[in-house]
């Protein structure tokens, strides 16, 4: 009996080891490698839905089995890292701009006879070195100040405002004198604060660490003439630290509380008119607008007046950190199919209207359409009114540590547990040592 | 085969020793299946990836199939770290304190508990508790908590280092003194009444009773919990992780970069391999394995210690 036993359950335990090696290896070769097959590893998860969809649609048109897996910023690159060593790795990837490119150079496939390539409006939203095409731009992206129409015209119309329309704000001082009046009047407009908190929770401290420091690292950049560094001066970190002063100073919450704030409290605050102003981008339109929350002709957006000389002319930040790269070591099949798809994304009515109907996006492609983005419509108009759009220079920012060490820095002054030099020193300091680190 | 052959024969008789022999025979015969699960699964998920990972620690790599070799390099910039240095500080002395108070406490609850308290099986089952949530909920919880509070005073946990290391001593104590507790407890009732009879009899304290007497009989339970403290305090990583997920504040030194002055080292050999620039996975590596060296040498020692204790006692 015992030895029945024994025989039996050594028996199942064989079995459910081949089973479980057997799931394993379906999943690896589940799909016909002759005609190729496309994995793209997603970078938003705002649009992870509307990729699965358009996968699907590819897949019923031409019968090229395409996976969208989605893994969300902070976990993209160790995830990414995991992947691309698997014999069923991502055929379709994402680099941030040089500074991750850096990394994944190995990995790319030259896009320069590409129909893709081909297809862009212009070669500068691709990522170049030389005659090499390592990556494309997908997506152009916007940020600014975004503003509750609803609660700005009631500022307008107050009988305290000092400035009585939109026009009106069209540079540092008379921005900050419209956020001041409201923050005094918070109770009349029936909100909490001028500002949304700015959290300094890594769900949306690189709103600060990355996108405002943007700001003071542009004008450094025009100022000198340069795109890039090896080291900066910090010659505009005062107009940082004035605009941070500002949007701590005028908020839904004291400045001492910014460490815990999360992206969703911001979001949350901006969505039900708790707020006026918020600082954020394009892609913030779908989290804020909908059933108790806002209308998307509620939605305004201000260029981020930092009180530099001539800036009346400056528009919104507009660049893209979101680029195409494929997957050199992939099969030839699966470079080919990957292509393929691509091409049909950005040409295909159904690919085109995915992207601006569905993902909101503006895209640098020939055959685009024009994005339903409210706030997109709003940058547009901008810079047909002769607005110097501000580039996205943070994508040439030395490494994560350094906007670790600015974050951290950031919370510190807000807090009062730290000083602006400390700032300084990591802003400037830290720059230097990082990029020698990241460049050997 | 023979054995087999006699078995088979109707005519021999079934003789005592031949039934034991059988009676061996289906657990040898089988030792292979039940053993190569086990064995293939301890391989595929522990021993491979950990040799791999100690030859990575000595190469440069960016995916881990691609590292070229170069030798001491991750290991020298990783001492030259000054970032690993106080992380390693860190967890030393949150360790220090984390092992004598959860000890302590979980001996002082157990010993409480075991004499006769009205309620006491439901005080066992409320202490033991917390143990049953995992980490990262538990981090998150206590940060929410202790947000709430340090917020009534205009601050927070990310204010000041103080702040997160008492709040990961508060956290992990909280966790970990109940099920030392049972541990405590199961060694209290295991000490001979006849003993703490005859103490009662020689006219000793309870004070005495306690030091000479049932201290003694515990040392088992003593090793295995302290034991349990140092090491699991010592690799701390989720609730640290939870607790203060950006390790603020940063302490900023002159050259610009910083100091995470509430990661453990565990925290800081991930944050490591997270900043995403090639060369510095193989340094992460590196960190790990002598992380790896300092607890199998801190375990060891610990053991000799004690156990040398318990043959004394």
């Amino acid at each position: 009996m015992k030895k029945r036993i024994a025989l039996l359950l050594s028996i199942l335990l064989t079995l459910s080891l081949t089973a479980l090696a057997g799931c394993a290896s379906k999943q690896d070769g589940g799909s016909d490698s002759s005609s190729g097959k496309v994995y793209y590893l997603q970078f938003k998860p705002e649009q992870d839905q509307q990729w699965q969809d358009l996968a699907k649609a590819y897949t019923k048109e031409t019968g090229v089995p395409v996976t969208v897996v989605t893994a969300a910023e902070g976990t993209y690159e160790s995830t990414l890292k995991n992947e691309i060593t698997k014999s069923n790795a991502p055929t379709l990837f994402q680099v941030n701009g040089p500074v991750g490119l850096a990394n994944w150079k190995p990995y790319c496939y030259n896009l320069k006879n590409t129909a893709l390539y081909q297809q862009l409006t212009s070669p500068e939203f691709a990522l170049k070195e030389g005659d090499t095409v390592y990556g494309i731009a997908y997506v152009i992206e916007t940020y600014g100040i975004i503003y509750n129409k609803t609660l700005l015209q009631k500022y307008f119309d107050a009988s305290w405002s000092s400035i009585k329309a939109l026009n009106g704000i069209k540079d540092y001082n008379t921005f900050a004198t419209v956020v001041r009046e409201i923050q005094q009047h918070k109770k009349d407009l029936g909100i909490a604060g001028a500002f949304t908190s700015s959290g300094m929770d890594s769900s949306s401290d690189w709103r600060f660490k990355t996108h405002l420091a943007n700001m003071p690292l542009y004008y450094e950049y025009v100022k000198d003439g340069i795109t890039s560094t090896a080291a900066v001066k910090g010659t505009y970190l005062d107009n940082y630290r004035t605009v941070w002063d500002l949007y701590l100073d005028n908020a839904t919450v004291p400045r001492t509380q910014i460490a815990s704030k999360t992206g969703t409290d911001a979001e949350t605050e901006f969505a039900t008119g708790k707020a006026v102003f918020y600082q954020n981008g394009t892609w913030a339109v779908n989290a804020v607008t909908g059933d108790g929350k806002l209308s998307a002709d509620e939605l305004g957006i201000l260029p981020i007046y930092i009180g530099v000389e001539g800036e009346e002319k400056q528009g919104l930040c507009t660049g893209s950190e979101n680029y195409w790269c494929v997957n050199s070591k992939a099969s030839k099949a699966d470079i080919q199919a990957t292509l393929d798809f691509l091409e049909w994304v950005v040409t295909s009515d159904t690919g085109t209207t995915a992207l601006a109907e569905e993902m909101e996006f503006t895209v640098p492609f020939k055959k685009a359409k024009e994005s339903v983005n409210p706030l997109v419509k709003i940058a547009d108009q901008m810079i047909k009114d002769g607005k110097t759009p501000v580039k996205w220079v943070f994508s040439t920012m030395p490494s994560e540590a350094w906007k670790n060490g600015v974050g951290a820095a950031l919370t510190a002054y807000a807090q009062g547990t730290g000083q602006w030099k400390d700032l300084e020193t990591a802003f400037i300091n830290g720059w230097k040592t990082e990029y020698q680190k990241v460049h050997g | 085969m023979a054995d087999r052959n006699a078995a088979l024969t109707p005519a021999a008789p079934l003789t005592p020793p031949k039934k034991r022999k059988k009676a061996k025979q289906p657990l040898k015969r089988y030792a292979v299946f039940f053993f190569l699960p086990t064995a293939a699964a301890f391989t595929l998920a522990f021993l491979a990836p950990f040799l791999w990972g100690i030859f990575l620690s000595f190469c440069e790599f960016f995916t881990i199939t691609d590292a070229t070799w170069i030798g001491l390099d991750n290991y020298r910039r990783a001492l030259q770290d000054v970032g690993f240095l106080y992380s390693f500080g860190f967890s030393a002395l949150f360790t220090l304190v984390t092992v004598v108070l959860i000890n302590v406490a979980a001996f002082f609850v157990a010993y409480a508990l075991t004499r006769k308290i009205r309620g006491s099986n439901l005080f066992r089952t409320v202490f033991f508790m917390p143990n049953l949530i995992g980490g990262i909920v538990l981090g998150f919880i206590w940060q929410i908590l202790l947000n709430g509070l340090l917020g009534l005073y205009g601050t927070s946990l990310a204010a000041s280092t103080a702040y997160g290391f008492w709040g990961l001593v508060l956290l992990t104590a909280w966790q970990q003194i109940g099920y030392m507790m049972i541990i405590y407890i199961s060694g209290l009732q295991n000490v001979p009444h006849t003993m703490l009879e005859a103490a009662k009899i020689d006219g000793a304290t309870s004070w005495q009773t306690l030091r000479k007497v049932i201290i003694p009989q515990v040392r088992p339970s003593i090793t295995i919990c302290t034991f349990l403290t140092l090491t699991n305090s010592f690799k701390l990583y989720d609730q640290n992780a939870a607790l203060t997920p950006n390790s603020l504040p940063y302490k900023i030194l002159e050259d610009g970069s910083h100091i995470k002055t509430t990661a453990t080292i565990a925290k800081n050999i991930v944050d490591q391999f997270n900043e995403n620039y090639f060369g510095t996975d193989g340094i992460a590596q590196a960190k790990s394995i002598l992380f790896f060296l300092v607890v199998v040498v801190i375990a060891l020692l610990q053991l000799y210690f004690t156990r040398k204790k318990e043959e004394s006692a």
